[in-house]
C-alpha cells in the first residue's frame, strides 16, 4: 500500500459520508416517495454486479503466487461459493472454502 | 406515546437481533486482521469499521487499496458495493419517515444488510406500531451489530499482527467475498449477473487503474435488470 496517512483518512472519511448519503437518502433527503421500477431492478443487482468483478483477477491470478493460477486458490474458491450456494450462511462458507485451502496447499502445495 | 412501549419495543428489537450475532462477529474480526495486515494502522482499521460501517465495501476498498488503485476508484467501487442500500433506506422510509430528523440520522447511520432485514420484517408483520416504538426496535437490533463490529475489528486488529504468513491470509478476502455472492445467486437473474460480472472482469483486466472493475460492474447491473425484466414479461 502506497497511500500516505492522509490520503488513507480522505479515503476512509469520504467512503463514510457518500455511504451515510446511500442510507440516509430516502429517509431523510428524498422523502417517502416510489422508486421508479427500472431503477429499483437496477439496484438489486448492484452486489452481484460488482463483488464478482472485484475477486475475480484475485482468484485467477493470485498475488501469493505472483499471478501464476493456483490450484489450491482456485479449488478454496470452488467450494467456499458451492457452500455458500448450498447452504445460504456465509460462515460456513467461509470456513469451507479457508479448510479447502489449507487442505490442498498441504496436499499440493 | 408513553416512553415504555418504546422501551419495550427496543429490548424486543435487541433480542431479534441477538441471533443473528455470529455471523457479524468473524466478518469484524476478519476485517481487523486483513486490515493490519495490509498495513493500515489501528486507528485507520477503526475508522473504516466505525465510520463506514459496511463489511463488503470495506473490504473492496481495501482490497483496491493494496492494488494501489487512484482514490477516486477506490471510492466508486466501494460505494457501488453499498448502492443497494439506497433500496433499504426508500423501503424504511414509509415505517420510519414520520420521526424526528436526529432519529432518522442515526437509522441512517445504522441502516445496513441486517437491520434493514430485521425491521422492515417487524414493520410488515406490525402495522399497528408507533413510530415511537418502530424506532426503538431498530435501535435494539442495532445495538447488537454495532458494537459487536467494532469490538470483533479490533480484536482482529490487535490480533492481526501476530498471524503468521503460512495462513494464506491474502486469499480470505476472496473467500469472503465468494461466501456473500453464494447465498446472493437467489433467481436467474442473478445468476446472470454474476457471469457477466465475471466474463467482463477477465476481458477488461487490461484496463488501467482497475477502472475495467467499474465497467464490468455496470455491464453485469444491467444484465441483471434486463433478464429480470424479459422474465418478468413472459
Amino acid at each position: 500500500m502506497e497511500y500516505s496517512g492522509a490520503e488513507i483518512w480522505r479515503i476512509i472519511l469520504l467512503l463514510g459520508i457518500g455511504t451515510f448519503l446511500i442510507r440516509y437518502s430516502f429517509l431523510g433527503l428524498l422523502g417517502d416517495r416510489p422508486l421508479p421500477d427500472w431503477l429499483l431492478r437496477h439496484l438489486r443487482y448492484t452486489a452481484v454486479a460488482i463483488l464478482p468483478a472485484l475477486i475475480t483477477p484475485l482468484v485467477l491470478w493470485p498475488q501469493a503466487t505472483g499471478g501464476e493460477t493456483d490450484p489450491a486458490r482456485l479449488g478454496a474458491a470452488a467450494a467456499a461459493l458451492a457452500v455458500g450456494y448450498l447452504t445460504k450462511n456465509p460462515i460456513w462458507a467461509i470456513l469451507s472454502g479457508l479448510g479447502a485451502l489449507y487442505l490442498l496447499l498441504y496436499l499440493i502445495g | 406515546m408513553p416512553a415504555t412501549s418504546s422501551k419495550s419495543a427496543y429490548w424486543r428489537g435487541l433480542r431479534t437481533a441477538l441471533p443473528f450475532l455470529l455471523m457479524v462477529f468473524p466478518f469484524g474480526l476478519l476485517f481487523g486482521v486483513v486490515g493490519t495486515e495490509a498495513g493500515l494502522n489501528l486507528a485507520q482499521v477503526m475508522g473504516f469499521s466505525i465510520l463506514v460501517i459496511g463489511g463488503a465495501s470495506q473490504f473492496a476498498a481495501l482490497q483496491l487499496m493494496t492494488e494501489n488503485a487512484p482514490t477516486i476508484v477506490v471510492l466508486a467501487s466501494a460505494l457501488a458495493v453499498n448502492l443497494r442500500m439506497a433500496m433499504y433506506s426508500a423501503a424504511l422510509a414509509p415505517h420510519l419517515g414520520a420521526a424526528p430528523t436526529w432519529q432518522r440520522i442515526l437509522v441512517g447511520y445504522l441502516n445496513f444488510d441486517q437491520t434493514y432485514a430485521i425491521g422492515v420484517q417487524e414493520y410488515e408483520t406490525k402495522p399497528e406500531l408507533s413510530i415511537g416504538e418502530r424506532v426503538g426496535f431498530f435501535l435494539g437490533a442495532a445495538t447488537v451489530f454495532a458494537p459487536t463490529w467494532y469490538f470483533a475489528t479490533l480484536i482482529g486488529a490487535v490480533l492481526g499482527e501476530t498471524v503468521p504468513p503460512e495462513m494464506a491470509l491474502d486469499f480470505a478476502v476472496p473467500i469472503t467475498f465468494l461466501a456473500m455472492i453464494g447465498p446472493a445467486l437467489r433467481t436467474p437473474a442473478h445468476m446472470v449477473a454474476a457471469g457477466v460480472s465475471v466474463a467482463l472482469a477477465i476481458l477488461f483486466a487490461g484496463i488501467p487503474y482497475n477502472l475495467g472493475l467499474l465497467l464490468a460492474a455496470i455491464g453485469a447491473m444491467m444484465a441483471g435488470a434486463e433478464v429480470e425484466r424479459r422474465m418478468g414479461a413472459r
